[in-house]
């Protein structure tokens, strides 16, 4: 016997939240438990007063998953809203990445170079190493992080993916 | 009027509030202060039980019987993790309950302190909301919102951990009534739109099919109500599933019976031939649907559910009626208005022919009780006193599903979603404390029955006239069953050995003890257990090697139904045995 799978598509999902304990634990656990999948999640709270938070979530999966997803997301107390951008029409998506890179001579200034061109900033150097901040989509960093293999890469940090909506209106 | 009170204090006053009349608990270091506040307080009677999974099921058999909300009280580490079967079981069969659980004092949480475990952490997945309380003034409104999510919308359990200090600790307490809160609002009314559409594919449906569930039941008996005016007034047969039995009555002329795995012939070819199914409060469960893509093929389906992930979870509906059983059946009546619908003769001919086919029936013997027979008696013997029904889980659960009858919500307690063996006998001690003078009886068997049987005690202390038929196959009757048909018979850890005397045992704990040999002593028996003024326990022995038909195999349709045993084939695919 074997085990099949079905094909599946990539989603963004943002989720605002009540800001209180263990809501990331009981979102995150939730995909675990019904079998979902999270390919990156982002959670910083986004009021005055620190009562809501949002999370962004990537996740894949065939299209009823993703809409079981969403309706599994609604049905938990703590959460106010789900919007799946994907489903939502044009919206936006940055990652930000800290990038270090250790190296001299030629390659130093080869990885001074493309950063320039993907203008990621050196925000730490020394004299055999930089640590670059590159915001973009998620595309675009995974291409600046490629070529910097061959530079001297040392280190990788991301943050995940935020998204929004295009236009005047909230989501 | 507002006074400083201890955190315990602030619990039972919110209890009381709350109009609880029952919890069902059992004391630990972590709830002292709790059982101190509740001592010699007579506007809340506490029960005490013999393991906290019977607290659990009470609370369930309790809420189920009454359409109240169930109240647990147990305490830290094993109190907690011993109740979770019973939130894990609540939670599947969406029955209202809120969990109070003792927790270490706040200073040592995380510290592996005496007594200590994860229970939100552990709770997180099989209740609806669970909540750490850590101040004393937060505790008012915590219990307040979680009585509202335990019974509105989808009613599920709720969970309420309190630290040691935290029931210690005084705070505010102000009279009046509960506080309502508004982040928990679900929706309880359907779109006009959409129950427009619904009322136009009702009218024009030639082969139309109510399938309902333990929404109906759920939704109060109102929704039971609607769905005979609809009923009434479509002329559509009913099925139902195993949760919902009781919503319409058994009597009625276009009742199917009961649907899925072992429902009736008539019902599950209904549901395979039909051109519209109306889903009124049911999940399309695996047990219902058998082999999903040969479920009722050529149907459009409306789905009537208040959770909308229970819509396209796993059968896509053409449309959704987000909302509560009863207000959408209500909607729907109000649109039907003088609509004419289609005439159904054809459609019950066929009906009528399926029928015959008699799916029910059972072959009986000389040498023993068939267990069906002894079901159909009780059933018989008992229906004019409109008794209450508990069961554990397996075949016996079954048998009675299929040969017991009901005409009334709340008379039926069953674990379905989780099928939880020892639940009957603390859910029939939880249905007995609500309605004290009704007659509840568990249907047992062998096996489920010694899950739960140190809660004989608790029957026994509060002189709760509890009834345990027991039909006693000397097997996990399902478990071999099984066995038997996907495992030529290799009959691995199913047969019950080392059985106690049943008859003592309920002699021991203060009890009746009846056993019932052959078939002339079945009808003296179940009236000597009726007659009996306290807990009995009968010992029916049955044909011991019985299996429950009909039967859905895993993997296939509604229409390649098992109708008897000879049709059994002893093995079955790597695909099949690997479904649920």
């Amino acid at each position: 016997m074997k085990i099949t799978q079905s094909a599946s598509e990539r989603h963004v999902l943002t989720v605002t939240v009540d800001n209180e304990a263990g809501i990331l634990a009981r979102i995150a656990g939730m995909f675990t438990a019904r079998g979902y999948n999270i390919d990156s999640l982002t959670v910083a709270d986004i009021t005055e007063n620190h009562s809501v938070s949002r999370i962004t979530i990537v996740t894949n999966g065939p299209p009823e998953v993703v809409d079981q997803i969403r309706h599994q997301l609604e049905r938990l107390i703590p959460v106010h809203k789900v919007v799946d951008l994907t489903e939502n029409g044009p919206y936006v998506e940055r990652e930000l990445a800290l990038i270090k890179v250790a190296g001299t001579g030629e390659k130093r200034v080869e990885a001074l170079r493309v950063a320039e061109i993907f203008r990621a900033r050196p925000v730490d150097t020394t004299t055999e190493s930089f640590v670059f901040e590159l915001t973009g989509a998620p595309q675009k960093i995974d291409s600046f992080i490629a070529l910097m293999r061959d530079l001297g890469l040392v280190e990788v940090g991301r943050t995940g993916i935020v998204g929004m909506i295009r236009g005047a209106t909230e989501a | 009027m507002s006074e400083e009170r201890s955190g315990a204090n602030i619990l039972v006053e919110s209890l009381v509030r709350q109009g609880v009349e029952f919890v069902f608990g059992y004391p630990g270091g972590a709830v002292l202060p709790i059982y101190d506040a509740l001592f010699q307080d007579e506007r809340i009677r506490h029960i005490l039980v013999r393991h906290e999974a019977g607290a659990a099921h009470a609370a369930e058999g309790y809420a189920r019987a009454t359409g109240k909300p169930g109240v647990v009280l147990v305490t830290s580490g094993p109190g907690a993790t011993n109740a979770m079967t019973g939130v894990a079981d609540a939670f599947m069969d969406s029955i209202p309950l809120v969990v109070i659980t003792g927790q270490v004092p706040t200073s040592v949480i995380g510290s592996d302190a005496f007594q200590e475990a994860d229970t939100i952490g552990m709770s997180r997945h099989c209740t609806k909301h669970n909540y750490l309380v850590r101040d004393p003034a937060q505790l008012a409104a915590t219990i307040d919102e979680a009585f509202q999510i335990a019974t509105t919308g989808r009613p599920g359990p709720v969970l309420i951990d309190i630290p040691k200090d935290v029931q210690i600790a005084s705070a505010l307490w102000h009279d009046g009534a509960p506080q309502r809160h508004i982040r928990y609002n679900p929706r309880e009314r359907a779109e006009a739109g959409d129950i427009a559409r619904a009322v136009s594919m009702i009218a024009a449906a030639e082969r139309p099919v109510l399938y309902t569930g333990g929404g109906v039941i759920n939704s109060g008996p109102r929704a039971a109500e609607l769905l005979r005016e609809l009923q009434a007034k479509t002329g559509a047969p009913v099925t139902s599933t195993l949760m919902g039995l009781g919503a319409f009555p058994a009597d009625s002329a276009d009742w199917l019976g009961m649907l899925g795995m072992h429902g009736t012939y008539e019902a599950n070819m209904a549901m395979n031939q039909a051109d519209l199914i109306v889903c009124v409060g049911a999940r399309f469960d695996d047990r219902v649907t058998g082999r999903l893509d040969a479920f009722a093929p050529n149907s459009l389906k409306i789905h009537i559910d208040i959770d909308r992930s229970s819509i396209n979870k796993t059968v896509h509906v053409d449309l959704p009626l987000v909302g509560d059983c009863a207000q959408v059946l209500a909607q729907i009546l109000d649109g039907l208005g003088d609509h004419q619908t289609r005439d159904l003769s054809d459609w019950k001919a066929r009906i009528d022919g399926w029928k015959q086919r008699n799916s029910l029936s059972y072959p009986r013997s000389e040498d023993a009780i068939a267990p069906q027979y002894a079901v159909q008696r009780l059933f018989e013997m008992t229906r004019d006193r409109d008794p209450i029904i508990s069961t554990e889980v397996g075949q016996h659960q079954m048998w009675a599903a299929q040969h017991f009858h009901f005409f009334a919500p709340n008379r039926w307690l069953t674990s379905g979603g989780l099928g939880t063996m020892g639940y009957g006998l603390p859910a029939a001690i939880g249905a007995q404390c609500g309605h004290p003078d009704k007659l509840v009886i568990d249907i047992a068997g062998d096996a489920s029955i010694q899950m739960n049987i140190q809660e004989m005690g608790t029957a026994t202390q509060y002189r709760l006239p509890v009834k345990v038929f027991i039909l006693n196959n000397e097997w996990m009757g399902m478990v071999r069953q099984w066995q038997e048909l996907t495992y030529e018979s290799r009959f691995s850890n199913s047969y019950s050995d080392s059985l106690p005397d049943f008859v003592k045992l309920a002699e021991a704990y203060g009890w009746k003890g009846i056993r019932i040999e052959d078939e002339s002593q079945l009808d003296a028996g179940i009236q000597g257990m009726i007659d009996h003024d306290g807990p009995v326990i009968v010992d029916c022995l049955v044909a011991k090697d019985t299996n429950c038909f009909p039967m859905i195999p895993s993997g296939a349709a509604h229409t390649e139904m098992l109708l008897h045993g000879d049709e059994v084939v002893g093995t079955v695919s790597d695909e099949a045995k690997a479904l649920v």
